[in-house]
């Protein structure tokens, strides 16, 4: 019975997927979109019963068929539900709904709507392979399934020079670090002889340390790409290029939160080296206000968006890199609720301003489109931290931990990360919804979406409020599988962290509402300091990648191409063509069509075999 | 004495004959005489060498040889006569439509 659920939860968006997929080319039908929402709600359905079946002592586990069966090699195409991927594919599965209802309205007037529902329902199906895997192959399976449908939908406009070149630069960066992540699984298959997880993290404990930091190191370097952490963190950001529903679903809630995904999922890897941990850690803090420092002063609605993305996964990696596996899972799904909001919420607004994404030309939309602008506020609110939204219980947490690991440097930073958070959380809000109108000055009548679509968001925002309160379930039902995490720091100490953090999130917010309301933004000279330019050009980081890496590898490849591939490769092979070419052109006048001439011809080739057979006779 | 070294001779030299009848000869009859000489003269060759070292082998070949010459001649005839038809002539050099 538990086995038939895992089935339905697991294949029937792939259904939904080939279903859309036969309508690809042809023009809109609304029941691609209908039917794939249905399978994906239907896959919602068969996790949440399959959530309620998973307990403390029963999981499902079932195995497809063997997959590859070679010498002492041997993979099954097995799934497992247990708690952690549960929590995975109900939260991938609830978001993914929302997402497809969302679609309908938001590509309605799209000529390749069927085609969109094929890629989103198969990026669906990818990502849930990836979390029910029992296996690193069949992880690494739906690794790159999410890579290849990101791709696909990332260039979703493909027309679009830009859209086509961040879906190529998402797809070669992630390839940078699917090496380390494939380095990873040889080495840990070498080492123990076996890819599943219960025989991997039972014999993981006997090999040489450095072996498994070796491991974690490599295992970390594809959570690095997937999860866009410094320095592959880019493409993140240009990925706003596509769809903007994409980027709620695959760049905010789902394929990103991967990389956290598989540090959970590799937790007994991983608890065995605390330096590689601490090394996470480190670079998810600096990620974490890096990331919300370019989020300053963008002006790009989805690109603020991205940036926090970027930021709130360096608070997960902080949480898992200092041990505390189920505060990052419980922020990731969190983050997931509250962030595919905003996104959505985001493209909404981007429908009401006709595809505008410069947050400077809006303001006062709060007037045209009221349930939006509630919406995101409550998003935004969850994003900063406040009592009683999501984002409070789980961001909270991570201080936490990050205090009582004594990591001082880490929590400064987080905390400095959750003031600007609530910053540009803000300024965005402040910017989109309130002030001065200046869509006026652009002709733009902006619309509120309709209202399926706003329905759609609805549990989304129900959930971005209530979810901190399953914190003290969440923690017991995961940390059945998951290490617990006990805090040593008094519970004083802990409330005044917890105030304080709050404080610093309610001036962050208190600070953007006090300048875009009452001083009606920063003066326009702000915009000449260098360190303004800094975050503009996002720490010219991009610029620093052409110039270093892509420019000279472009003009190494050119030489390449003229001096090796031309000049060698091509010229040789052509010679051997051309010999063979003129040989038979001069041959050609042989055949003269008269008998008598072929006849002597053939007298020739008689003499000529005999001579042959006289000298090498044996 | 006549011995295996003559006959083989006497093959060798209607193969040659055959042959510059093949390459000399322009009318097309000719050529069928002299396509005949060539495989009479291996004919006497297979049957020589068969007699030599006493295996039946040979001359089975000589006969398969007569046998394949036999409707290699009724066919080629047969496209001789249609081909004097439909031209008025069987010179060689007016059969070109082969040409490469």
């Amino acid at each position: 019975m538990m086995e038939k659920l895992l089935y339905i939860a697991l294949f029937s968006p792939l259904i939904g997927s080939l279903f859309a997929g036969i309508f690809a080319t042809k023009p809109k039908l609304l029941i691609t979109g209908v039917v794939t929402s249905a399978l994906i709600g239907i896959s919602m359905i068969a996790s949440l019963m399959l959530l309620g079946y998973v307990d403390g002592v029963t999981t499902v586990n079932v195995k497809l068929f063997d997959w590859i069966s070679a010498g002492s090699f041997d993979v099954g195409f097995g799934f497992v539900v247990d708690q952690v991927s549960v929590i995975m594919m109900v939260t991938v599965t609830v978001v993914s709904t929302a997402v497809h209802v969302y679609s309908i309205g938001y590509m309605e007037k799209d000529e390749s709507f069927n085609r969109f529902f094929s890629y989103l329902s198969a990026f669906v199906f990818s990502m849930l392979i990836l979390v029910m895997s029992d296996n690193f192959l069949g992880l690494f399976i739906g690794w790159e399934g999410v890579g290849l449908c990101s791709w696909m939908l990332i260039g979703f406009w493909y027309h679009k020079e830009s859209a086509s070149w961040a879906a190529n630069e998402a797809f070669i960066m992630n390839r940078i670090a699917d090496l380390g992540m494939l380095l990873g699984i040889f080495l840990i298959y070498w080492q123990t002889g076996s890819l599943k997880y219960s025989e991997v993290f039972g014999a993981v404990g006997s090999l040489a340390p450095a072996t498994i930091s070796l491991i974690a190191i490599f295992l970390f370097i594809g959570a690095m790409g997937k999860s866009a952490q410094f320095p592959l963190h880019t493409w993140l950001a240009d990925a706003m290029e596509g769809p903007t529903p994409v980027s709620a679903l695959i760049h905010a809630a789902t394929m990103v939160t991967a990389g956290v995904y598989l540090l959970v999922r590799a937790n007994p890897i991983y608890s065995f080296v605390p330096e590689v941990g601490a090394y996470i850690a480190a670079l998810g803090a600096f990620v974490a206000i890096f990331a919300a420092t370019m989020a300053l002063v963008n002006n790009d609605l989805k690109r603020i968006i991205a940036y926090s993305t970027l930021s709130q996964l360096g608070y997960m990696f902080v949480a898992a890199g200092l041990g505390a596996y189920w505060i990052a899972l419980f922020h990731l799904m969190t983050h997931a609720f509250f962030k595919s909001l905003l996104f959505l919420g985001a493209g909404n607004v981007m429908h009401a301003m006709e595809d505008e994404l410069n947050i400077k030309k809006m303001g006062g939309l709060y007037e045209s489109m009221k349930v939006t602008a509630i919406l995101m506020v409550i998003a935004s609110v969850a994003l900063a931290g406040i009592y009683p939204f999501a984002g409070f219980f789980s961001k909270d947490k991570i201080l936490e931990v990050a205090f009582n690991e004594g990591a001082y440097l880490i929590w400064f930073a987080l905390l400095i990360g959750a003031a600007l958070t609530a910053f540009y959380s803000f300024r965005l809000i402040m910017l989109v919804f309130f002030g001065e109108k200046n869509y006026e000055k652009y002709k733009i009548i902006p619309h509120e979406a309709h209202t399926y679509v706003l329905m759609a968001l609805a549990p989304l925002g129900a959930l971005a409020v209530v979810a901190g309160f399953f914190e003290s379930g969440f923690e017991h039902f995961v940390t059945t599988l998951l290490p617990t995490y006990s805090f040593d720091i008094a519970s004083f100490t802990a409330g005044l962290l917890i105030v304080g953090t709050l404080l610093v999130a309610l001036s962050g917010i208190g600070f953007a509402i006090y300048i875009y309301r009452v001083k009606g933004g920063f003066p326009p000279s702000i915009k000449d300091r260098p360190c303004y330019k800094l975050l503009i050009n996002q720490y010219y980081i991009p610029d620093i990648y052409k110039k270093y890496i892509t420019d000279p590898f472009a003009s190494f490849s050119f030489r390449a191409w003229k001096s090796i591939d031309q000049a060698i490769v091509d010229k040789s092979v052509d010679t051997i063509a051309m010999t063979l070419r003129n040989i038979g052109q001069k041959a050609n006048k042989m055949q003269t069509g008269n008998l008598s001439i072929m006849l002597r011809w053939m007298v020739v080739g008689l003499v000529v075999l005999m001579i042959l057979a006289l000298i090498y006779r044996p | 004495m006549i011995g295996f070294t003559h006959y083989l001779i006497v093959a060798g030299i209607l193969f040659s004959i055959g042959l510059v009848g093949i390459l000399k000869r322009k009318n097309l009859l000719m050529l069928f005489f002299s396509t005949e000489i060539l495989l009479n003269a291996t004919n006497i060759g297979f049957v020589a060498a068969s007699k030599y070292y006493g295996d039946l082998t040979g001359q089975l070949a000589a006969f398969f040889i007569i046998a394949v010459a036999a409707s290699e001649v009724a066919v080629g005839l047969g496209l001789l006569v249609l081909w004097y038809k439909r031209t008025g002539s069987i010179n060689l050099d007016s059969l070109q439509i082969m040409r490469g």
